[in-house]
């Protein structure tokens, strides 16, 4: 497996290149062209006369700025609380001996799996009753519950790892578990942390189903929630160059996100896939 | 969305005699009940309870429009859901979708992974690249593909060699089923690939080197040593990709709503509920949909014969 890079390596290379950054190219384009030019029609990938009209136009529009006010806030609390819980439950499981730890990651197991669409009906029931339909808190629940598995099984992963002999130290010099948990363990735990993070912050920034199904106004619609929404005046042509302009928004976070922790975000996907 | 495989069981038992549970013992379970509860506590409050829930609503006629009219009808729901044409077409296609998706993506994720694995340089460059399909918003590919394949404004007509310029991708049922699958493959093949690329790490280069000198061909060491020696990454990627295939529904919503015969289970269950506010029928699908999701985790997990504590080499 070793030795120099073939040729048929480097013909892969240029392929994923392609595949990963081509339907990104095609939005990106596709967000400058003019609506004369779209509702004419236009075949080619690059734009004729590329205007950056879609983009104020979209910017200006009161719904999708609002939804995206909606996205960032309900994904970020979501996140936080997810994070906060899972910390101290995969600490309680990478370290602690107690009664109901094997039914605590059978649940998680069993949820990382649930199909979200089972939960519409009664969820749609019940937070009507609790006027918690179409309301920010009526998603974080949801989306900081669809991510605890995740974040706890990442978390515990990476809680493994951690020298724990500087937590015995500490109780050794009188610390109780808690203050052991708190001043030695969370700093050390902080980039398992914020891997969690990233991976819930990309469930909740993704999120679809529950965005459609709980919501009703532009109150609480996510981003990805009103973009299916968003029809423009005729229904038979869609306004191609906006929608590809709000896509294009909408991935700048990802990218961003994805630019800058790379590594992290490899590392917490595969944790607990393999050995390591 | 991602693949963890569930931590190594507890293994206390033999460690902590429970005769002699000092006191330090007991302050540790309690400390780490109270640990675990708020996550629980969520769990079983959005999961377990409306789940339950579900299957109690699954067995009255109930429409939110008329909720007055409700009345228990017994297990009379499941009987209309299981006997009706079109709830086993919307299973057919969602079937199609999840074998043919997870099939090719298991093919392209493989070779994906084989050239990260080899490849010297760029690795960073790569890793970016391969992660932007993953992070994208699944709406945003849905539309990305959705105007790719559009027929005045897409670019696939005029790339692809034969077509007719004028085919309308989204005009029949294959053409469709098509292009919601180049989606769903194109947003998920860089999971696949990232997992097994760290199944194909884990692989001996010894044992590579050692089936080369034994005059092995590049075809022979792939089957006979690679492939075993990751097989558990293999299960862990198919399993969390098949269970996320099955439950397609953003791709469909957004590309065809349904159309040309295009619908899946999940989006059968949504219309029930939210379309037509049949809260009963739309339970007694969710309970299907439910346990049909744990019926293909089961059989995966027994077709592979992984424990999936085994798989993270703890077990």
């Amino acid at each position: 497996m070793k030795g120099k890079t073939g040729i048929g390596t480097w013909i892969g290379f240029v392929l994923i290149m392609i595949w990963c950054l081509l339907p990104v190219a095609w939005i990106l384009s596709l967000s400058f062209k003019s609506l004369d030019e779209t509702t004419a029609g236009s075949a080619q990938f690059l734009p004729k006369d590329p205007t950056l009209e879609n983009y104020s136009a979209i910017l200006e529009n009161g719904d999708f700025t609002r939804a995206l006010i909606n996205s960032f806030g309900i994904a970020i609390i979501a996140t936080v609380l997810s994070v906060i819980f899972a910390t101290l439950a995969a600490y309680a499981i990478a370290r602690l001996e107690f009664k109901g730890k094997r039914l605590v990651l059978s649940m998680a197991l069993a949820i990382a799996m649930f199909p979200v669409v089972s939960l519409v009906g009664p969820l749609f029931d019940m937070w009507r009753t609790f006027h918690l339909f179409n309301t920010w808190p009526g998603l974080i629940i949801p989306y900081m519950t669809f991510t605890l598995p995740l974040a706890i099984w990442t978390l515990s992963a990476f809680f493994r790892e951690i020298p724990w002999e500087m937590e015995q130290a500490a109780q050794v010099d009188g610390a109780t578990s808690w203050q052991a948990f708190r001043k030695v363990i969370v700093p050390l735990a902080a980039p398992g942390v914020f891997t969690a993070a990233i991976l819930t912050f990309f469930f909740a920034w993704n999120e679809f189903v529950l965005a459609i199904s709980l919501t009703s106004t532009t109150a609480s619609r996510t981003v990805p929630a009103q973009m299916s929404f968003f029809v423009g005046p005729d229904p038979f042509n869609p306004p191609f160059g906006q929608l590809a302009t709000a896509s294009v928004i909408v991935t700048i976070p990802v990218i961003i996100i994805v630019l800058l922790f790379q590594r992290k975000i490899v590392s917490g996907l595969t944790s607990g896939a393999v050995k390591g | 969305m991602s693949a963890v495989t569930a931590p190594a069981p507890p293994q206390e038992s033999h460690k902590r005699p429970k005769a002699d549970l000092s006191d330090r013992a007991v302050a540790e379970n309690r400390l780490g009940q109270r640990l675990v509860a708020p996550a629980v506590f969520m769990m079983v409050l959005v999961t377990a309870w409306p789940m339950l829930q579900a299957l109690w609503l699954s067995m009255f006629k109930y429409r939110l429009t008329t909720p007055d009219d409700r009345e228990f009808v017994g297990l009379s729901n499941y009987v209309t859901v299981l006997t009706d044409s079109l709830f086993w077409r919307d299973t057919y296609n969602t079937l199609l979708i999840m074998l043919v998706t997870v099939g090719v993506e298991l093919i392209i994720g493989f070779t994906f992974a084989m050239v990260m694995h080899k490849i010297m340089i760029a690795r960073g460059l790569m890793r970016t690249s391969i992660l932007i399909p993953y992070g994208i918003i699944t709406v945003v590919s849905a539309f990305a593909w959705q105007f790719a394949f559009s027929l005045n404004n897409g670019f696939v007509n005029a790339w692809l060699p034969f077509f007719d310029e004028n085919f309308n991708w989204f005009g029949g049922h294959w053409p469709a089923m098509f292009a919601i699958m180049v989606s769903e493959i194109w947003k998920t093949t860089p999971f696949m690939a990232l997992l097994l690329l760290a199944g194909l790490s884990q692989v001996s280069e010894d044992m590579l080197e050692a089936a080369q000198v034994d005059g092995a061909t590049w075809w022979q060491r792939l089957w006979k040593v690679i492939l075993p020696n990751m097989k558990a990454a293999i299960m862990v990627a198919v399993l969390f990709r098949a269970l996320d295939a099955y439950r397609i529904f953003d791709n469909i919503f957004v590309m065809t709503r349904g159309a040309q015969n295009t619908e899946s289970i999940s989006f059968l269950t949504y219309r029930q509920v939210i379309e037509q506010m049949q809260l009963g029928m739309g339970s007694a699908l969710s309970v299907i949909l439910f346990l049909s999701v744990l019926l293909l985790a089961f059989g995966i997990v027994k077709l592979f014969r992984v424990d999936l504590a085994q798989a993270r080499g703890e077990g």
